[in-house]
């Protein structure tokens, strides 16, 4: 379960990316955010962010990405 | 800080084409005059024609490693590929239709075949050999390596893996090493494409003596003059490659290392084991039109692997492959007419812009 959900479906990269950088202080460590995102690059984007600012990149399904809060 | 912007812009561009080489253009004009006839006919005109091909011919074949009845010409180095690629698969229909390649071939390469197997690569761009051995099944009948990623620029184990290959032939794209690395050995087809050494839009496809082959559709006439500004343009690159190895390398040294200290720009692609003239990085947070638009105005040519950029509005698949950041790409790629003054302009104007892009999309200090 996520808790929160950033709907960017119809928003081109980087906007998913930004927008889940900027939403990252709102969950507490530990909790997952779902990103929606419909912009083909967010797929690589997504989980290349995670990996440049160490949080854990859960996978996806369809058009939502989950990203756990790590720090 | 303020800057004029440059009455003539620098390209730095030069993975995608580069201008005609002086003597490429010479020996181009010359062959409209003295190479026009037909070479394929009997009479005196026909006979110089036939002479000029044959020698330009034997010169690209000698740089290319090739003996001259094994190299034939095409509109330009896509078509070489589709030429390489459907003319084995014609030939080998009975023993099967499967194709090994890498995850970042040309896109032709992904476009010729029907049932292929692409070998993935690692955080680097490079294929490991063990996994493109294994992917070679009892209906394989040819393996696609590119020697070089014309968008990150780190080289592939082509001979190690020609060699782990056997009797399975490998095609070599070589568009990118052609005229200024050594040509690795073990290919059994090799393409090249004229406009990424100095010469004119044409392409070349060598297919070594013994390999299965059909070629699938009969080319029909040569563009003669182009044919003989193409083998110019390569002696010329050929005899430059050595210095221009040297200085280009270190100047893309110098990018690199420039590029990485503003802050989340990531460089991608082997820092050695690469092609001299290019390096591509992202910059996290900017699209890559945005920056591509930018550094025109400030009088840099460049070009990115951004969804934003590309026709089909989908990421770079070599990017996609190697787990890089997509958007804000840039290619920054050297050719012989660029200067350490271009590239340390570019350096300094580069980090301005970028602090400025994200000032501007609100994402500065995210």
């Amino acid at each position: 379960v996520s808790a929160l959900v950033l709907d960017c479906l119809g928003r081109p990269c980087p906007v998913p990316v930004i927008e889940l950088a900027r939403a990252l202080p709102s969950v507490e460590v530990g909790e997952v955010i779902e990103v929606l995102s419909d912009d083909p690059a967010a797929a690589s984007d997504i989980p290349a962010w995670c990996r440049m600012r160490s949080q854990a990149y859960e996978g996806s399904a369809g058009f939502a990405y989950a990203v756990r809060r790590l720090s | 800080v303020s800057y004029v912007q440059s009455v003539i812009p620098v390209s730095l561009d030069s993975a995608s084409g580069l201008p005609l080489h002086p003597r490429a253009r010479e020996a181009y004009l010359a062959a409209l005059e003295d190479g026009w006839a037909d070479p394929a006919r009997l009479y005196s005109s026909a006979r110089r024609s036939r002479q000029l091909l044959d020698g330009a011919r034997a010169s690209l074949a000698a740089a290319l490693g090739a003996r001259p009845d094994e190299v034939s010409f095409t509109p330009n180095g896509t078509t070489a590929l589709y030429g390489g690629i459907s003319g084995v698969l014609a030939a080998r229909a009975r023993a099967g239709a499967h194709v090994v390649h890498s995850a970042v071939e040309h896109s032709a390469v992904f476009h010729a075949v029907a049932a292929a197997t692409s070998v993935p690569v690692d955080y680097l761009g490079r294929v490991s050999v063990d996994a493109f051995a294994s992917a070679v099944q009892s209906d394989t009948v040819l393996g696609c390596l590119i020697a070089a990623s014309h968008e990150v620029g780190t080289l592939q184990p082509v001979t190690e893996v020609a060699a782990a290959l056997g009797d399975v032939p490998l095609l070599v794209d070589a568009a990118q090493v052609l005229g200024r690395a050594a040509v690795p050995s073990g290919w059994s087809l090799l393409t090249g494409s004229a406009r990424k050494w100095g010469g004119p839009t044409l392409g070349v496809l060598a297919v070594r003596t013994g390999v299965r082959f059909r070629a699938a559709v009969e080319l029909g006439s040569l563009d003669l003059p182009s044919v003989l500004a193409a083998a110019v343009a390569l002696e010329a690159a050929g005899a430059e490659a050595a210095a221009e190895d040297d200085r280009l390398r270190a100047l893309i040294d110098q990018v690199r290392a420039s590029v990485a200290l503003i802050p989340d720009v990531e460089v991608v692609g082997d820092p050695v084991e690469r092609l001299p003239h290019l390096v591509t990085f992202s910059v996290l947070y900017v699209d890559g039109e945005s920056l591509v638009r930018a550094l025109d105005v400030a009088g840099f040519e460049v070009s990115s692997g951004s969804s934003c950029t590309s026709d089909t509005l989908e990421p770079s698949h070599v990017l996609v492959a190697m787990g890089a950041l997509t958007h804000g790409s840039v290619r920054v790629s050297l050719c012989r007419t660029t200067t350490s003054q271009d590239v340390a302009r570019f350096l300094d104007v580069l980090p301005h812009i970028v602090e400025r892009l994200r000032r501007e999309a609100g994402v500065a200090g995210l």
